[in-house]
């Protein structure tokens, strides 16, 4: 197996009850550049779909030791995508390409991300490449008061594809956009029917993809999101970009990264970044879901002139001038740790905790 | 393995800059496998020197994890760290705590 990159991507549509997934998906499946996709849906609708390479799962959650619902497996998933690529590997179904995973309209898509990534087959077998979520115009704005699974959903979406725009008016649409952008400041926005004929990018493009990752990327930094302030809601998300103007040492941001999301992952909706890593001259893509930081990516030239490090935060009750402070104190130490010239090497004690 | 201890090798982590050798291979400076682990290794016995955990490199593969009073953990990767230190030093490993900040920024000077 090569590089991360190499791995079979997975599309996740997700979106609340009635918010057209399935009619979405039946118009992505007729792009031509998505004829050797699999589909895997959570439950049958009315919509129809006529697919050669569609299987239904059941939804089920194997909760882990920890308790932590986003670091649940969702064992239906593991089962079929293990049962996808063992028919794959026979010459049993056509060799996709990439998998799409349609949930259900109450699903929370961050197992399902944590399933991908650390299931032991399927890890390096598959990668996720992005979140779709439909919303709807008509009801969409009533969903996110009522319903925190529709807050998540649109949260951690890497697209939001408002739909049923025909059925609601300019002004209502216009409000449920700026409601989803305060909420989510790094997806990108489109109404199903501003959808033409480069569907397939709604698929293609993500940090791993090598035609896609530059579009990607220039998204997270656009100058809407950079300037884009935190806004407190009733569900207590939101979503901002934190500056860092001395380039970030690798290992105080792994350390921290990983230190954040241990004690609090589950409020770390998502986090995305093009940062400027100190010795490394070309930017550094991040990407994670929750406790989950996939492999980091890079684009080999700037996106722009600004070469200062970007990070995008969907959070959930955590300040932002808590991280920006936090960061900025661990990426202030590693040039005060006092370099050892030669560390000596612990002996191996037998592997066993003593308590 | 190691021939010597019969140590499997250790699972990767994302920070891990072998988890993604094309993202650094234009690196100024080249850094080794060994030599990013001991930076991170000195790194993590300065934000958990508060937690009373000292923290060594373990033939390459593993971290060691020992409080003030004895108590010791072994684990593969820097995300299985602060589950081990909180469990052998007491006290819960949140870089978002304001106390544990300003002590760790006295640490800059």
């Amino acid at each position: 197996m090569g590089s991360y990159s190499d791995l079979t991507p997975v599309n996740i549509i997700t979106g609340f009850l009635g918010s057209g997934k399935t009619t979405l998906l039946q118009r992505l499946l007729r792009s031509p550049e998505l004829s050797n996709v699999a589909v895997l849906v959570n439950e049958f609708g009315e919509v129809g779909l006529d697919h050669h390479l569609l299987q239904g799962v059941a939804e089920s959650t194997l909760l882990l030791e920890n308790g932590c619902l986003c670091c649940a497996v969702r064992g239906d998933l593991q089962k079929a995508l293990r049962d996808l690529l063992s028919r794959r590997t026979r010459g049993d179904v056509p060799h996709f390409r990439r998998v799409v995973i349609e949930t259900s309209g109450l699903a929370d898509p961050a197992p399902i991300a944590y399933t991908l990534l650390s299931e032991a087959v399927l890890r390096h077998h598959f990668r996720l490449s992005g979140i779709i979520t439909t919303v709807d115009a008509v009801n969409g704005a009533a969903q996110l008061d009522g319903f925190r699974e529709a807050v998540k959903q649109a949260s951690m979406a890497d697209r939001i594809v408002v739909t049923k725009v025909d059925l609601s008016d300019g002004s209502a649409i216009a409000a449920l956009r700026r409601r989803l952008r305060e909420l989510n400041v790094s997806a990108q926005f489109l109404e199903s029917t501003e959808i033409g004929g480069d569907v397939h990018r709604l698929l293609t493009d993500d940090i791993y993809d090598a035609e896609g990752k530059f579009r990607e990327a220039s998204q997270w930094t656009a100058e809407e999101v950079i300037d884009h302030g935190a806004h407190t809601h009733t569900a207590e998300v939101q979503s901002f970009t934190a500056i860092f103007d001395r380039p970030l040492d690798w290992t105080a941001f792994g350390v921290w990264t990983s230190m954040l999301l241990h004690r609090h992952g589950a409020d770390v909706l998502r986090l995305k970044g093009l940062l400027n890593v100190a010795g490394v001259p070309t930017p550094v893509l991040i990407n994670g879901v929750q406790h989950i930081v996939h492999p980091p990516s890079h684009l080999d030239e700037w996106p722009d002139a600004d070469r200062r490090s970007r990070l995008i935060f969907i959070v959930r009750g955590l300040k932002r001038s808590q991280i920006e402070r936090s960061l900025a104190v661990f990426n202030g130490l590693v040039n005060t740790v006092p370099s050892a010239t030669h560390p000596r090497e612990s002996s191996g004690p037998v592997r066993s905790t003593a308590f | 393995m190691c021939a010597l201890c019969g140590v499997l090798g250790g699972k990767g982590h994302w920070s891990d800059s072998a988890s993604a050798p094309a993202v650094f291979a234009g690196r100024v400076e080249p850094q080794t496998r060994l030599r990013e682990r001991q930076d991170r290794t000195r790194l993590l016995n300065t934000v958990l020197k508060d937690h009373g955990v000292a923290v060594k490199d373990w033939s390459g593969n593993a971290y060691l994890l020992t409080s003030r009073t004895g108590r010791t953990a072994i684990v593969d990767t820097v995300g299985e760290i602060w589950t081990a230190a909180e469990r052998i030093g007491g006290r819960t490993c949140d870089p978002l705590d304001d106390g544990y900040l300003s002590a760790l920024a006295k640490d800059q000077g």
